[in-house]
This record gives structure tokens, C-alpha cells and sequence, in this order.
């Protein structure tokens, strides 16, 4: 029978490129394929349009911008301060990295450097955040491979990540946490025990990942050697993050410049050696475990907060507190708290003048302060009025920390007034879809799914 | 001032117009005639190193004379130093060269300012829109775009 069909002309012909559509036909055989903009197994919104040779991609042309919502224009008709929220929707996935690269951008600005605590607090939830980001991208990109379990497992695991920054922050994904000299608020009660159990489940995910994922076949076929770049390519490109390291550079910004408390950390920077989609996917795996190393090397030389100081403050209500203000029954109002809102814990002023750097040209007053001193409250109103507010000195910085795409940086120029008169973000994963086209072209057209999950494209920071 | 700026000094003295280290970012203003030069001398050059083309970005000043500033930020991976290069480019002729001989990363960037700023970079293969959809009229992070304008959004020409 096989015999027979290998004589049939027809088919001999289909199977010999030399009898196959001459060379002025080329085009004949090639076949446009529109991927997106919006596809069920692209986690972003971007077209795609390919145009392939049998199933092989000749030529694709990526077109993006569909979530452009003028982020820079935007952050140059809202105050200082009023960018951060705009920044949480950067990167929607890991919010708080995007938060403090734009607070450092500022503090290098005015010269301001928060305190120690912040710090920890920082690196805490940049880390917690890469594990959230990686997750995401790790367990999406395996359920467009059809790997749906894997995925569940990860999005368990997230769910875990996404409680603790709820949990401190008061929100999953717009936090809005990062202020200009710190952090909006310290750590709740409790919270480090909380995050210990929680690694515990989240370590167990990942092992049940990598025992369901990396020396599985049909994975491991579909990663490995599809979607390869080296590593001049990458750097031509100017791509850093672990689509970088997966070429095998250990280039990491918590290394090469430490920023936050980097530089008090062990931790080791994988690399991969071929520059695939394999390779990203391990690097991305390991540097989660890594993550949750710094995050306990951080609970343990961080100073206990004020939750754990010995003697509990004396509350009193806040309206009382202004009035004993009106008053100057200053006897009532030395060493108390104001009673507040259980949305603004950790926010009392045995905390805040923790975790926020002192200085009046930035830093909020806590509200016990405002509600009892004349001073504070001025300071308030001048930091939270229209055209008052945070006023850097006329001057331009750039400030980059290691987003979990790689290097997220924040050019922003001011000229001395309440507004910035320009903010200009670097996304991190703009280089790596500028590369995108080469990636793809060669590949299969199958191999596109895999590579784009690999390639973490975060649709918010690539068109702002 | 630091050692790049001290040696771009000494090589492009022609070129040079002003220099400085705000908070720490070695910054370097030149005249935009001679970027493609400067770059090529930038990424070959055995002690500076600067590998990476990291952003290219644009800032309007509407008073000023240039008016805009194309500003590059470059980094060197081996020697872990970051450099910034400023252009003031005239508003009647908006054009720089372009470096995408130099770098492929700078193809999207400077698709992006010429996007955002309508500044042209001359040898650019393939200098459109990236951003913004292609009838899009103006260049909206030029400061007299108004930031409540609205046009009207026509989809893909295909």
C-alpha cells in the first residue's frame, strides 16, 4: 500500500520542492495568517499578522499599541503623587515593583531616602511580587500548551501571593502602596508568620509544577529549542529580565546596582545556556524559589515592627483628639493614637515614622499628627492641595530596578512645579516584542503560542 | 565629571555643548549632527563599553530654542555604567540619524518619539506610528497637544 501511494504522481510531486510552484509563484504558496488582536491563548492584546510557508512563519509583522491609555501624558496633568496609581497599571501583575521604581525616580530627584524598614518592607513585596509574575506567566504559558493543571496550581499559588499584598496593602493589583520616602503603611499584625505558612503551600505548588511540567515530553519538546535568541541578539535588543538570563548573561539589576536591600541579600541569579523558551521557563522557576529566599532572609534582619513593642499605645477617638487640638488640651494628646479606620492600619504614627522617610517636602504627616497639631495639619493640606503637593527641584533623573521582565526604569524630568513636566517609562518587556519578529521568523507557526507566553508580554507597560 | 564625559569631550569637542552628573546620571549634551559618530565611538570604544541602547526618548520644551530634546540612555553591561546623551533638535526640522544601523533596539524607539514627538530619525527602514493607529493626526506628547483632544478611532487599514 505504501508502495503504491509513493507512486502516485500527485502526491510525489506535493512532496518535491523541486516540483513544487515555481519560483515566480512563491507567493501563491504563501498563506497571511491574522493572529489577535484579541486570541484566546495570547495573554495580551496585540496583532500578529504572519505570514506562513506551509506551517512554516516567513514573515511577521507585530503590531501593538491596542492598550495605549497615555500613561505620560496623563502622569504630566496629575501631581507627583498622583502618578502612583497610574503606575500600578504598568505591569498589572506585579503592581508594586512598578510603585517603587517610580518612588525612587523621585527620591533621587529630592534627595530623600526612606528608612531602613521601608526598605525591607520594599524588597518584601517587590519579591512577592516577581513570584505573582512569574506564576502568572509560568502557569499561562503552560495552559496554552494544554497544561491546564499546572496552571490551576499556580493560580493557587497566586491566589496565596495576592492575599498577602491584600493583606498589606488593601488591594490584589491596584495597591497604589509606594509613596515618595517609603511605603504607605507598615506591615499588619501578623503578617510574617502568615507569609511563612504561605511559602510553605507556594513551594509545594511549584515542586508539583516542576514534577508535572519540566521532564515532561510533550512540554519539553514544545519549549526547548523554539523560540531561541542569543545573547548578542538580546543585547542588540537591549532586553534584560530572565528573557536575558535564559541566554545565559546573569545580568541582574538587584546585583549589578542593589537598590532597596539588595545588597544585604544571598541570593543566586540563574542563567540559561541556549536562549529558548525552555530555558526561560526554568530560569523563571528558579528565580521564584530565589524570590522567597530573600523574602525570608528579610523577615529575619528586619527590626520588629511595632506590633511587637511591649507597651500597647493609648487610642482615643480622632474627633475627640481635634477637639482636645482646639482646645490646647495638650496633656490629653501627648503619646496617644488617634483611633482610625481599619482600612488605614498600620498607618498610626508609631508606624509611619517607620516606614517614611521624615522629611515634610514628601512625606505625609500621620494622621494623628494632622489631627492633633497645627503644624502637621498644615503640612497636609499643602502636600494633598491642588498645585502644592510634592515639588522636586527643577532637574532630571532615571532610576531602574529589576522589574520581573527585566529593566523597568523611570526617566522623569521636573521643572521645579507640583506637576512633572515629563515621566518616561522604560518597559521592560517593549525591547523584548521589538524582538518578537526575529524570534518567530523560521519557527513554526504552532511555536508561536509557546514563545509569546515565554515572552510575558504585559500589555499595560508595553503600550502605557 | 565622570570618564565618559571626559573622554567624549576630548574626541567630539566640536560636537560638545554641555555636560553634567545630576544625582549621580553622567549626562552629556551634544549637537544632533554627530549622534550616529558619537554612538559607533560609544559601543566600540575598548573603555567605555556601552553595549546596551537602554531608551530613546524625547522631551518637549515649547519655549525653548531647540525646542525638543531627544535623549539616549546607554549602558555598558560589562562595566555596569550608565550614560545619558541629550540632542536639542529645532522644531522647523525635527530630525536626528538614526541609529538602528548601530542597534536593533533603537528601531522601536525611535518609532515610538517619532510617534509621540514627530521628530524623524533619518535611515530609519521603517520610521510609522506604534503606538497610535496611522490616521492618527498629531503627536501627543508634544505639550500644545491638548490631553482632553479626542479623534476619532478608525481601526486597522487591512
Amino acid at each position: 500500500m505504501a508502495d503504491d501511494m509513493s507512486q502516485d504522481p500527485e502526491l510525489e510531486r506535493r512532496d518535491d520542492p523541486a516540483a513544487a510552484p515555481a519560483e515566480d509563484d512563491v507567493d501563491a504558496r504563501r498563506m497571511v495568517i491574522n493572529i489577535g488582536p484579541s486570541h484566546p491563548a495570547m495573554h495580551g492584546i496585540i496583532r500578529i499578522v504572519t505570514e506562513l510557508e506551509g506551517e512554516t512563519v516567513r514573515q511577521a509583522d507585530i503590531e501593538i499599541g491596542y492598550l495605549h491609555r497615555a500613561f505620560e501624558k496623563s502622569a504630566e496633568h496629575v501631581g507627583w503623587n498622583g502618578v502612583m496609581p497610574y503606575t500600578d497599571r504598568l505591569n498589572y501583575v506585579s503592581p508594586l515593583i512598578n510603585n517603587f521604581g517610580y518612588c525612587m525616580a523621585v527620591e533621587k530627584l529630592m534627595g530623600i531616602h526612606p528608612p531602613e524598614r521601608a526598605e525591607y518592607i520594599r524588597t518584601i513585596m517587590a519579591e512577592l511580587s516577581r513570584v505573582g509574575d512569574h506564576l502568572t506567566c509560568v502557569g499561562a504559558s503552560a495552559m496554552e500548551l494544554n497544561a491546564f493543571t499546572a496552571f490551576l496550581y499556580f493560580m493557587a499559588a497566586r491566589e496565596l501571593v495576592y492575599e498577602l499584598v491584600e493583606d498589606v496593602t488593601g488591594a490584589r493589583i491596584t495597591v497604589a502602596y509606594g509613596r515618595v520616602g517609603g511605603v504607605r503603611a507598615d506591615l499588619p499584625e501578623g503578617f510574617v508568620p502568615k507569609a511563612l505558612g504561605f511559602f510553605k503551600t507556594i513551594r509545594q505548588n511549584i515542586a508539583e509544577v516542576h514534577g508535572l511540567l519540566t521532564r515532561n515530553r510533550i512540554f519539553f519538546d514544545r519549549m526547548r529549542d523554539t523560540g531561541a535568541i542569543s545573547a548578542a541578539d538580546a543585547l542588540d535588543y537591549g532586553i534584560m529580565g530572565p528573557f536575558l538570563r535564559g541566554t545565559g548573561v546573569a545580568h541582574d539589576l538587584r546585583k549589578a546596582e542593589p537598590y532597596h536591600m539588595y545588597s544585604r541579600m544571598e541570593f543566586d541569579v540563574p542563567t540559561g545556556t541556549q536562549g529558548d523558551n525552555y530555558d526561560r521557563y526554568l530560569v523563571r522557576m528558579e528565580e521564584m524559589e530565589q524570590s522567597l529566599r530573600i523574602c525570608e532572609q528579610c523577615f529575619k534582619q528586619m527590626e520588629p515592627g511595632a506590633h511587637q513593642s511591649a507597651i500597647p499605645p493609648e487610642y482615643i477617638d480622632a474627633d475627640q483628639m481635634v477637639d482636645g487640638a482646639k482646645h490646647a488640651r495638650t496633656e490629653m494628646l501627648i503619646d496617644r493614637e488617634a483611633r482610625l479606620s481599619p482600612n488605614l492600619e498600620g498607618q498610626e504614627h508609631r508606624h509611619k515614622r517607620r516606614v517614611i522617610a521624615d522629611d515634610k517636602a514628601a512625606a505625609m504627616p500621620s494622621l494623628g499628627k494632622t489631627y492633633s497639631n497645627i503644624e502637621s495639619m498644615m503640612n497636609h493640606f499643602m502636600l494633598v492641595m491642588n498645585c502644592h503637593g510634592i515639588r522636586p527641584p527643577a532637574g532630571e533623573a532615571y532610576a531602574a530596578v529589576e522589574g520581573a521582565n527585566g529593566e523597568l526604569g523611570f526617566y522623569v524630568v521636573s521643572d521645579g512645579s507640583g506637576y512633572p513636566y515629563r515621566v518616561r517609562v522604560h518597559p521592560p518587556c517593549f525591547p523584548i516584542l521589538a524582538s518578537l519578529e526575529q524570534v518567530l521568523v523560521g519557527g513554526m507557526v504552532a511555536d508561536i503560542i509557546a514563545t509569546f507566553g515565554s515572552v510575558n508580554m504585559i500589555g499595560g507597560e508595553l503600550d502605557r | 565629571m565622570g570618564r565618559a564625559t571626559d573622554i567624549l569631550r576630548a574626541r567630539f569637542a566640536d560636537l560638545f555643548l554641555d555636560a553634567h552628573e545630576q544625582h549621580g546620571d553622567e549626562t552629556v549634551v551634544f549637537r544632533p549632527e554627530g549622534i550616529v559618530a558619537i554612538a559607533t565611538f560609544l559601543r566600540s570604544d575598548a573603555e567605555l563599553q556601552f553595549n546596551v541602547l537602554m531608551d530613546v526618548t524625547a522631551v518637549d520644551y515649547p519655549g525653548r530654542s531647540p525646542r525638543f530634546e531627544v535623549v539616549y540612555h546607554f549602558y555598558s553591561l560589562p562595566r555596569r555604567a550608565r550614560l545619558r546623551v541629550k540632542l536639542p533638535v529645532p522644531e522647523d526640522q525635527p530630525a536626528v540619524d538614526s541609529l538602528t544601523p548601530l542597534w536593533k533596539s533603537a528601531n522601536w524607539y525611535e518609532r515610538e518619539v517619532w510617534d509621540m514627538f514627530g521628530i524623524r530619525f533619518q535611515g530609519h527602514p521603517n520610521l510609522k506610528r506604534i503606538l497610535m493607529y496611522e490616521s492618527f493626526e498629531g503627536h501627543p506628547l508634544r505639550k500644545d497637544y491638548p490631553i482632553k483632544k479626542r479623534q476619532p478611532l478608525i481601526g486597522p487599514m487591512n
